[in-house]
């Protein structure tokens, strides 16, 4: 064995036991790449920053969030996120009033269309955003939801 | 038991996948009547999809998806009869896996 070839060994033995000490320090998230930083900011600002390094978003009618008016139950609120705009790398969905406002972030392979519905929990009323990252920046829009009964107490 | 339900569906050169998983989604946060204390945290943290080795869906969430959660998504492609691979992980290391078939 060279010189060389046992530098690299040293050096895989050494990443390989660094791996095993940062997942210990992390009991609470089995991915290393779950961004919990950004899920445990307390704004939406915050939360962008930490989740795709920058806030400084263009508010735009090219992204389609669909929310309803009222919500009676905060516990499931139906939102919708799609967008025309072209060369979607992520789309981002926050609830501003809630105590962590980021609620999920979907990535969108090459073959995916920039197209996402699910149900979230608002903890009283106020705004739903839906942030898209394109090559050309971010592009937001929010929507005000009527929270009746509150969705994350109960 | 499988606790997801998905039906994917392709139209036109798009396939749109619905997906509902049984997961109690509990964000932490919430109180515990009985002890005053915290309802510890369980909820899904990372998503994912695969149709022919490729990904279809990516995604990371909080205890802010409802309980039960449900998702839908589209991508390009896919055919009657292909398989779609459906993975969820949740913050205590529980994993489940199910396939679905477009129809």
């Amino acid at each position: 064995m060279t010189e060389t070839q046992l530098d690299t060994k040293r050096r895989l033995l050494l990443q390989g036991s660094l791996g095993v000490g940062l997942a210990a320090l992390l009991p609470t998230s089995v991915f290393a790449n779950w961004p919990q930083d950004a899920f445990k900011a307390e704004d939406k600002d915050g939360a962008l920053q930490a989740l795709l390094g920058n806030n400084a978003v263009e508010m735009s009618d090219a992204v389609d969030l669909k929310v309803p008016d009222i919500a009676e139950n905060g516990a499931q609120v139906p939102v919708t996120v799609e967008t025309e705009l072209a060369g979607v790398e992520s789309i981002t969905i926050l609830a501003t009033t809630n105590q962590n406002p980021l609620i999920a972030t979907f990535n969108i392979p090459e073959v995916a269309l920039p197209f996402i519905a699910t149900r979230i929990k608002m903890a009283e009323t106020g705004d739903v955003m839906a942030v898209v990252k394109t090559a050309n920046g971010l592009f937001a829009n929010t929507k005000t939801v009527q929270v009746t009964v509150g969705g994350c107490g109960t | 038991m499988s606790n997801i339900r998905i039906r994917a569906q392709s139209r036109d050169g798009v396939t749109t996948v619905r997906c509902l998983i049984t997961h109690e989604m509990e964000t932490g946060l919430r109180k515990d009547e009985a002890t005053g204390g915290r309802v510890p945290a369980d909820f899904i943290q990372e998503v994912h999809a695969t149709w022919n080795d490729q990904k279809v869906l990516n995604t990371y969430w909080s205890g802010g998806i409802s309980t039960d959660p449900y998702i839908s998504f589209k991508f390009n492609g896919g055919a009657a009869g292909d398989t779609i691979h459906f993975t969820w992980v949740d913050n205590q290391g529980v994993t489940e896996t199910t396939t679905a078939t477009i129809s």
